[in-house]
Parts: structure tokens; sequence; C-alpha cells
């Protein structure tokens, strides 16, 4: 598995779009930094971008590699190797280098600027962390839906209505069932629907860090106890996890019975 | 010699009758304060020398000035009021009072004025205090130069820095209070001035009106209270200059305005607060040449405001800049700037072509259902945003401001 891992990686590292992502991110650093002058102001136009970008090149990219590099895998099929590491590497290998993409093209900037001497560091942590999840879970989301679909067009359709459907739809129907049901306590609902999205978890995680919550009143406070303190906060990383587990081990299942 | 005599009997007579010097000291003649007012006469000085002095119950009921020199300690020993003024014309300058009593009976404060003219009470330092300085009844007085720090930890069971009941034409200026429960609180009290105070860190409001008229606060600075002021069943009130800044909680506002009318509001800065102002019942208001900076939502305007007028101000950089619960509008809004602004300005006169609606759909939204602030920036809300934007459905579609400026407003 490591072996494929490392062809993937080092193929994708050497192919022009981790360079053009990474250059979008490095870019994005660069320009937010100078034109906000603060940290903490980039931080939450970071998290904009993040919350909505990545998923969606996680998911592109992912349908995007599988399909490229279908010949190469059935080549691979006919050696002696597990069905499970060759999917699983090659999946990492995407993830990783995506996530590395991510967190060097931000990071290098930010540290430029002098983020460690800044109290804005855990916070910027923070988002780096779930920008890695959320490269890892749209990856393994884009396998599955590739995997499932042998026809190109029909791969990529389902791939942008998954992003379509977790980054906006979903908030739409949240928000429809949350003016639906006002009459009824609401907090409970509204603390499980942003827990069961990864994208609005993330948002959700990173706007309590940036003390948004006293804007939230009444529900910011359930919030706050719920995210600020450390039981919430493993919890909302489990959950983030789980999303990664159950993706990946369905590319294992499903790459294990299906039919080349 | 004759007439030397003569001169020096005049002196001594003029030293008798006014301006006779008490001096107190643990170690003379007159060792307690009570003790140089009872032998004191009408418009002596009383001078209290450094010192501790376990007293309270202190009843200057005299025309009097009590000087203390170096900050002598009037220690109340938590047993009661402290100094209770009932006549006109008394000087209190340059005291250390602390520990005052606490009853949920009587309201017991460090210094109080009892229906009285023309005092003065300055350059006092209180400290573990129940109420500070409780004005009742009095009118023509100044409060200057005292700090007031407070322990408080609970609304029930703490008192305010400065109270004003039925208090007529007072000037309250450059005194510190921090944790108490009102930094300033008036009630019926008409015609005051209010300048250059700083209040902070109070567990309730930093200024408090209640059914107080004409009254004007300028220059003062309210941080991190637990709401900043709280203007209400008032008339007439002249707010100017005044900065609020980091009042920030689930609750808590910079200003919050009800049942208002007439007031004047002009070049005051709302920073970082969750709520810059809170209007609720008000009517006939200019805003005029205020910052609202970084605030959760900059306005938030509950209901029944009539007529205001939103002239000249900068909105910058705040989560929600206006927030309306109704689709009725009569305020208006006119050549402000705002920073989420995105028309443009060809014929460059300043004046942005494309008028701006300051309420978004999702603050009236929120203002509908809460919980679903839990959504913010999120996209799916932008969208919508931007929607409502073009057509409006939901937001008064005559809530706009028609001449918005393209450059931060500088006065």
């Amino acid at each position: 598995m490591l072996k494929i891992l490392k062809y993937s990686f080092f193929d994708l590292m050497r192919s022009r779009w981790s360079y053009v992502y990474f250059a979008f991110y490095l870019l994005l650093g660069v320009v937010l930094l100078f034109l906000n002058n603060d940290l903490s102001k980039a931080v939450i136009t970071l998290m904009n971008i993040i919350i909505v970008l990545v998923p969606l090149i996680g998911t592109i990219f992912g349908v995007m590699y599988y399909y490229n590099s279908k010949e190469f895998t059935e080549l691979l099929l006919a050696q002696p190797l597990k069905r499970s590491s060759i999917f699983l590497g090659q999946y990492l290998g995407v993830a990783i280098s995506l996530s590395m993409s991510l967190i060097l093209g931000l990071g290098i900037p930010f540290i430029a600027y002098g983020l460690f001497k800044s109290n804005a560091i855990w916070d910027f942590s923070l988002l780096l962390v779930t920008g890695t999840f959320l490269t890892l879970i749209f990856t393994a989301l884009a396998f599955n839906i590739a995997l499932n679909n042998e026809n190109k067009i029909k791969g990529f359709g389902y791939a942008i209505l998954l992003w379509l459907f977790l980054a906006i739809i979903y908030d739409g129907l949240f928000l429809m069932s949350l003016v639906l049901f006002e009459d009824y306590p609401l907090d409970k609902l509204s603390l499980i629907g942003s827990m069961l999205n990864p994208i609005d978890l993330s948002r959700t995680l990173i706007l309590l860090k940036l003390d948004i919550s006293a804007l939230l009143g009444y529900t910011g406070a359930v919030f706050k106890k719920f995210f600020g303190t450390n039981f919430g906060f493993i919890i909302s990383f489990i959950i983030l996890t789980i999303w990664v587990i159950f993706p990946v081990l369905r590319i294992v299942l499903k790459s294990k019975k299906k039919d080349f | 010699m004759k007439k030397l005599l003569f001169f020096l009997t005049a002196i001594l007579m003029a030293y008798h009758t006014y301006t006779q010097n008490i001096e107190v000291c643990g170690t003379c003649s007159v060792p307690t304060l009570k003790k140089a007012i009872s032998i004191a006469k009408d418009f002596d000085t009383i001078l209290v020398k450094k010192g501790t002095y376990k007293e309270h119950d202190i009843l200057v009921n005299k025309p009097l000035t009590i000087i203390g020199k170096n900050y002598p300690v009037i220690d109340g020993e938590q047993k009661g009021e402290i100094i209770t003024v009932t006549s006109d014309n008394v000087t209190i300058d340059g005291l250390f009072i602390i520990n005052v009593g606490t009853s949920y009976t009587e309201d017991y404060a460090a210094i109080r004025v009892r229906k009285s003219k023309n005092f003065v009470i300055q350059n006092l330092v209180l400290e573990k205090l129940f109420f500070g300085i409780y004005l009742e009844k009095s009118r023509d007085g100044k409060v200057f130069h005292n700090k007031i720090i407070g322990d408080a930890i609970e609304e029930y069971n703490s008192g305010n820095g400065i109270q004003l009941w039925y208090s007529k034409n007072i000037e309250i200026e450059h005194n510190f209070i921090q944790h108490v429960r009102d930094g300033i609180y008036l009630e019926f009290s008409d015609d005051c001035l209010i300048k250059n105070n700083v209040s902070a860190n109070n567990l309730r409001y930093g200024l408090h009106f209640m059914f107080s008229n004409n009254d004007i606060y300028q220059d003062n600075i309210f941080e991190k209270n637990g709401a900043g002021v709280a203007v209400m069943f008032s008339k007439k009130i002249k707010m100017l200059n005044n900065i609020f800044k980091e009042n920030w909680g689930t609750a808590s506002y910079g200003m919050l305005l009800k049942e208002i009318n007439d007031a004047e509001i002009m070049g005051n800065t709302f920073e970082e607060n969750t709520i810059g102002i809170n209007i609720e019942g008000s009517n006939r208001i200019v805003y005029k040449n205020n910052n609202f900076i970084n605030n959760g939502w900059a306005v938030k305007v509950r209901g029944a405001c009539y007529t205001n007028s939103f002239i000249e101000n900068n909105f910058l950089y705040n989560s929600f800049d206006i927030s309306y619960n109704s689709k009725i509008n009569d305020n208006v809004f006119n050549k402000n700037y705002w920073t989420s602004y995105t028309g443009y300005d060809l014929d460059k006169d300043g004046i942005g072509d494309v008028p701006y609606r300051p309420v978004k759909l999702f603050s009236y939204i929120v203002n509908r259902t809460p919980e679903t602030i839990i959504l913010l920036r999120s996209l799916f809300i932008d969208i919508i945003d931007f929607s409502e934007k073009v057509s409006p459905v939901f937001t008064p579609d005559n809530l706009l401001d028609k001449n918005p400026l393209i450059k931060r407003i500088t006065w």
C-alpha cells in the first residue's frame, strides 16, 4: 500500500494541478494578509473560503484522479496486489497531496507574517485541521462516487451534486426546518443538524472559536456549552473522523466486490 | 497700640465666627469626624488628617467643608451608611471611604446627600461599597473626580456607583467607576450633565437613565459592562461623543433605548459590541456622525420606532448593519457609509449611484427564529441575501439609503 501511495503521491506532486492548487492558496494567503493587515480578520475570511472551496476541490480532484488513472489501476489490478491497498494507496496519495498543498500554501505566508508571535495561532491551526479533515472526507466521498459510476459524466455530475448538497442545499433544508418548527424548542435540533454535515460542523467549530459566539444569543449559549467544552470538541472531531472512516471503509468493501 | 489691639480682636472674632478650622486626627483633641461635626459651627472647615477612622452614620447637618489630607480612611466596618449630608452648601473632599454596610431594606451608601443644594463631592475614593454616592431629592450639586471601585459579583445584592433620585441640575464629571451594578444611575433626575467619566466592568449598565429628562452625557467611555448604557422612558437626552466598547456577551449591547423620544445621538463610537444600539419604542431620534465598528448588530430595531433619522454615520465591518423585525419602516437612512456597500459611483460625486439596503434577509430570519443564527457565514445564506438584495420580498422595500457614501466620513 505504501508503495502505491508513494507512486500516486509523487505522480500528483509532479502534476500541474497540485502546483496550481498550492499557488492558489499561497496567493490567497499573501493577498489576504496584505489587504487586511490583521491576522484574526484574515482567519475569518479564510474560513469562508476554506469551507466552500476545500470540499469542492477535494470532490472534483478525487473524481478526476480516479478516472484519469483508471488504466494504471487496471494494470495494478493484474498484479498480485491486495485490492484494498491499491485503492487506499491511491486515495491517500490524492488526499495527502491536496492537504499538503493546503497546509503549505496557507502556512507559508502566515508564518512569514509572524503567526507564531500572534495569538491567532490556535484559530489558524484549527482552520488547517478542519481543512485537512474536509479534504480527507470529500476525496473519500469522491472515490466512492467514481467507483460506483463507470460513466465519467455521471460521476462528475454526482460529485458536483454531492458538493452542492452538503455545501448549499443542506443549509437550505436546515434553515427551512428551523423556520418551520420555530414554535418548538430548537436548540437540540440545530445542534444535531449542524453536527451531521461535515461542512456545517467545521464552520460552527471555527465560528465558535472566533468568538462570534456572543452573536448567537441563547442558541449560542447552548452551542458554546457544547462545543466550547473539551467534551464537545472531542465529539466534533470524533464525528469528523467517522466521516472519514465510513467512506474509506466503503472504498475498501466496494473495491473488493467490484468487477473491473 | 489701641488700633492694633482692636484689629487683633477683630481678627480673633472673625476667626471664631466663620473661618474656624477644626482638625481631626487620631491623637488630637478631636479624634473623630462625628465629634468635629458636633462642635463645628456653620461654614467651618474640618480638616481630617491621615489615619484610619472607624466611623459610620456620620450626619452632616450644617453647611461644612470637610477636607481629607492625604486620603484619610473612613472605615464603616460594614455597619451601615457612612456619611449622610442633610444640609445645603456642604463640600466633601479627599476622603478614602471603605466598607459600607449591605442591607436589602435600606440602600446604604458611602455618601448620601438628602434634600440639599449646592454640594460638592470631589476627589473621593470609595471601595468595598454597596451604594457609592447617593443623591436624593437634591439639586445644583457637583460630583467631580471620584474613584469608585466596587466588588460586585451578583446583581441582586450589589448597589450602584453614583445614584441620583429625584435630583436636578447635577454635574457629574471625571469620575472613574468600575465593578458595581450600575456605574451611574439616574432616576427621575432632570437637567444633569454627565461628562468625561469612565464606567467599566460593571455588572449591569455603565450608565442608566429612568424617567429622566433633558440630560446630557458626553465624552464618556463605557467599556466591558454587562450592557453599556440603558436609556429608558426619558425625553430630550443628548448623547454626544461617547465611546461604547467591548460590551460583548449573549445579552449585551452598547446602548439600549427604550421609550426614548426626541433624543440626539451624535459623534459616538460603538466598537465591538454584540449589539451596538438596541432600539425599542423610540421616536424622533437623530443619529448623526456615529461610528459603528465591528459590532455583531450595529443597530437592532425591535419595533414601534418612528421618524428616526440616521444621517452621515459610518457602518464599518458589522456582521449585521441594521436588523428589523417588521415590514413597516418610517425611519430615514441617508448619506451613511457602509462597508458592505457594493455599488458604484459613475459620476464621481462621492455618492453611490445604487441605493443600499442595510437590512439583510438573514437578519430578518434570525429575528424570527433566533436558532438560525447557526447558519451565519454559510454559502446558502450569502445566496439568499443576494437574491433578497436584488428584489426585496421580506424586508421593508422602502428601507434604503438612497445616497450611500463611497468613502468613510470624517468629521
